[in-house]
């Protein structure tokens, strides 16, 4: 059935017809209509899910926490200062091995106050361990929540799924949603390893010296790295069921061409617009799209921008006094590499400002006047 | 691709109203794309909607600068804010207003449309009288005054889009189909 819906009632249709068990959240803009969708279904009996009422962003993962231990299938969703208010709590899911999934709508943290989109919140939650996918339309955000479980479960670590404020949470399209049997045919209930059992009681996350401390971090280390081969057979099994499929990363655009621009989230759509009409111009330009951001896919880009020149990567982000984050990741998968492109990084968008099929142009045409960027980041319509 | 623009006050149902339309047009074949200003909304305050529609898939993901048509909900907002702002050539600003479309004569380089969807709102229930919701009304008037899109399909987006009421408003719909001057 094909309905038209806004990116976080895409959110709510993933998470129902992957029959989550325990919901807990704490409402914040623009993440709100997530909860009060999904909260409304369970309110009225339509929807069979247990939800768990909190104070704070930092209960509602700890309660997760309990309930993902307990064996079962666990969702919260959340925005900026909220997912900040998580952190410590977003370290404790992955250490634990617990596949939680969680919707992150990005947006700005403040100060100053702004509740618009910029990927600084889930950025800066990069090293807690946690599985990163984001969503360039509707329909990529409700079948990036199935998909999240399933990676998830498979190798027990929590996935992150990422949109963009109002770009996505608020703006309605047309998507396919699936049956729940359909849904069902592909994502098993969640079978736990070692759930809560009275009848067979065990000690959880129990204080860890520095004698094996080191060990639940390699494996933590070693399911990431499943995550590639995981999520590809989860994604292609996907596609073989519902005709739509991902990747890791995505290229399009002219083949062999020497000016690449890489982007993620709603910016890759607009994009793509850029792309289309500059190749119609003659312009040898391609673009790459980033959806898995954690682990890094650094082999399926390396294996993409063979033959490239320049890459040019937008960043609506920013690690101060460093530069735009994609940008930081792509050079440091480049270095052991004998082919190594100049990266010009370009950061804009801050705080939901546009980032108009007119900015996307100037940044390539700004790779392809320069041999190399003037700096480690090239603001993109700052006003001066 | 065309980009529609609607004006209200918050509350009077603008961004409903992006909605709905989008999904008539949803109903006749087309790709879709309805938001809000977004930003943080008031009632009583002036307030944006918008909307894309196309044969293609829409790639596009950012704010209409250059709409081709604009929705007017309320006449005050004539005076009170920009609505022609990077409006087209000969696009059609459809006016929620009892006056004639001459009375705009100085909006001259776009195609005025007026339809009195408050009286028609209040006949109809749809609201109180001192705040109609006229958001159902209108769109019957922007049907037959563009041509884009067929009444029985803002009829059926109606019924399947409105929380209550869902006689009524199609039918201010269809009574502002007919009652529309242009």
């Amino acid at each position: 059935m094909k309905r038209v819906i806004t990116g976080n009632q895409a959110v709510a249709y993933g998470v129902i017809l992957s029959r989550v068990d325990v919901i807990s959240a704490y409402p914040i803009t623009p993440q709100t209509t997530i909860v009060e969708e999904l909260s409304e279904l369970i309110a009225s009996g339509r929807l069979k899910t247990k939800f768990l009422k909190v104070e704070s962003e930092h209960s509602a993962m700890a309660a997760l926490i309990g309930a993902s231990t307990g064996g079962v299938r666990t969702f919260t969703a959340t925005s900026s200062h909220g997912l900040a208010y998580m952190h410590e709590m977003l370290h404790w899911a992955s250490g634990a091995r617990l596949p939680i999934v969680l919707v992150n709508v990005n947006r700005a943290l403040g100060a100053p106050w702004n509740i618009w989109g910029d990927q600084s919140d889930s950025l800066s939650q990069r090293d807690t361990g946690w599985i990163q996918l984001y969503c360039e339309n509707n329909q990529e955000v409700l079948d990036t929540i199935v998909q999240a479980y399933l990676i998830a479960e498979t190798v027990r670590l929590p996935v992150m799924v990422v949109l963009d404020a109002f770009v996505l949470s608020h703006t309605a399209e047309a998507v396919e949603i699936p049956s729940i049997e359909e849904v069902d045919s592909i994502l098993p209930p969640f079978c736990p390893d070692y759930p809560i059992d009275t009848q067979e009681p065990r000690a959880y996350s129990v204080i860890t010296t520095p004698d094996y401390f080191l060990e639940f971090r390699y494996k933590v280390q070693k399911a990431m790295e499943q995550v590639p081969e995981v999520a590809k057979k989860v994604d292609d099994e996907f596609k073989a069921r519902f005709g739509r499929g991902y990747g890791a990363i995505e290229r399009y655009g002219k083949e062999g061409a020497k000016v690449l621009l890489m982007t993620s989230g709603t910016v890759t759509s607009t994009s793509r617009t850029v792309i289309k009409k500059l190749v119609e111009k003659g312009l040898s330009v391609a673009g790459i799209k980033i959806k898995r951001f954690r682990p890094f896919p650094s082999e399926e880009i390396c294996e993409a921008i063979q033959g490239a020149k320049k890459i040019a990567v937008i960043d609506r982000n920013l690690s101060a006094g460093v530069g735009g984050i994609f940008a930081q990741e792509l050079r440091a998968s480049l270095y052991s590499r004998e082919e190594r492109p100049p990266v010009f990084g370009f950061v804009s968008g801050l705080g939901g400002r546009d980032i108009t099929p007119e900015l996307i142009e100037e940044a390539i045409q700004y790779t392809m006047e320069h041999p190399q960027p003037e700096g480690d980041i090239v603001w993109l319509g700052l006003k001066r | 691709m065309i980009e529609i623009r609607f004006h209200g006050r918050g509350g009077q149902g603008a961004v409903v109203a992006s909605k709905v339309l989008a999904v008539a047009f949803f109903h006749e074949g087309l790709y879709v794309q309805s938001f809000p200003a977004f930003g943080v909304e008031r009632r009583g305050a002036p307030v944006m909607a918008f909307l894309r529609l196309d044969k293609e898939p829409i790639l596009l993901r950012v704010n209409i600068y250059k709409p081709d048509h604009i929705i007017v909900l309320d006449p005050t907002l004539i005076r009170a804010v920009d609505v022609t702002s990077g409006l087209k050539p000969n696009g059609w600003i459809l006016i929620n207003s009892g006056h004639s479309p001459e009375t705009f004569n100085d909006l001259k380089d776009f195609r005025i449309a007026t339809v009195d969807a408050t009286s028609i709102a209040i006949r109809n229930g749809l609201g109180s009288r001192t705040n109609p919701i006229v958001n159902t009304a209108i769109l019957g008037a922007f049907s037959k005054a563009s041509g884009l899109v067929g009444i029985d399909s803002i009829a059926l987006s109606i019924r399947e889009e409105t929380p209550g009421k869902k006689n009524e408003n199609a039918k201010a719909a269809r009574e502002a189909y007919e009652e529309v001057k242009f």
